[in-house]
């Protein structure tokens, strides 16, 4: 009796799962965001863009200090 | 102080790094999440352009008013397009090995046509290089900068479209723009090129004014 109500069912609902498969669809890095941590990874490669900017502005006013001087 | 537009790339880009790693992007087969290098990687190109663009202009101006200083920007500009290729070339090498499984490819003209553009521009600073009057100089590097834009221009931006490319937007590929960005991607993928030009000028501006300064000392 018991056997017969499993295979029913997995005859029912196999081919769902089969289909929820399909429906994924490309794979993406959905947990990638949940995981909280790749906000680490943003707040790093914006620290570094800062410091890069911030460097270009030294940069730039030494150059009109040189400029000025004239 | 540091002028307003300078300010305007560096935040543009800034919002383009935070967003571009937490928007929303179509879900694409072989792409998969390397989509979003369409945020970096594309952005450098146009500054690229722009830069030569920025060179030929000048170059025109050199041979109209025969300025030396015309010539001094324009070879700036030169450089500083050749060196946002060396990024450009990297990231599209790095992308390349993992979607088309190779990190370099003769198919493809787009990479051909690049390779060829950036041989074309070696040999302008060569010649520019090589000549010791100051006059003779400009006029001859302003004649063959107008040489080397047209055909980067041809190598880049018009043989890849008429044949078979991996590249979107080329040959019986799609652009980007029409199917695989969807508006979410704009909103980053258009502030990225704007702040990617403008800091391109921003570096444009300190290595003019550096050669400008030299050239004045020079002159004393």
């Amino acid at each position: 009796m018991n056997n017969k109500i499993i295979i029913f069912l997995a005859s029912v609902l196999l081919p769902f799962i089969g289909k929820a498969q399909e429906m994924a669809g490309p794979e993406m890095a959905d947990t990638f965001r949940s995981e909280g941590k790749i906000y680490v990874v943003i707040t790093v490669i914006s620290i570094i863009f800062i410091c890069l900017i911030g460097y270009l502005v030294y940069i730039d006013t030494k150059l009109r200090k040189l400029e000025n001087k004239k | 102080m540091i002028k307003w537009w300078k300010i305007l790339s560096a935040l543009l880009i800034l919002y383009t790094l935070v967003w571009g790693m937490l928007g929303s992007v179509p879900r694409l087969d072989i792409l998969n999440e390397t989509i979003r290098n369409v945020y970096y990687h594309v952005p450098i190109w146009f500054a690229m352009l722009f830069q030569m663009g920025y060179s030929v202009v000048y170059a025109i101006k050199q041979l109209s008013k025969n300025d030396l200083k015309t010539d001094i920007i324009s070879n700036q500009a030169a450089e500083t397009g050749l060196f946002f290729a060396l990024p450009g070339l990297l990231t599209g090498c790095m992308w390349a090995k993992f979607t088309w499984g190779t990190w370099w490819t003769f198919q493809d003209p787009k990479l051909n046509g690049v390779a060829i553009a950036i041989l074309i521009y070696l040999a302008y600073f060569i010649l520019r290089s090589s000549i010791d009057d100051e006059q003779k100089r400009a006029r001859i590097a302003a004649v063959y900068n107008i040489f080397a834009f047209v055909m980067m221009f041809v190598f880049i931006m018009i043989l890849p479209r008429l044949t078979d490319s991996l590249h979107p937007g080329n040959g019986g590929n799609p652009a980007f723009a029409k199917y695989d960005m969807n508006s979410d991607m704009r909103m980053i993928f258009y502030p990225a090129v704007i702040g990617w030009v403008l800091l391109s000028l921003w570096i444009l501006d300190v290595k003019k004014r550096l050669a400008l300064l030299r050239h004045k000392q020079n002159e004393q």
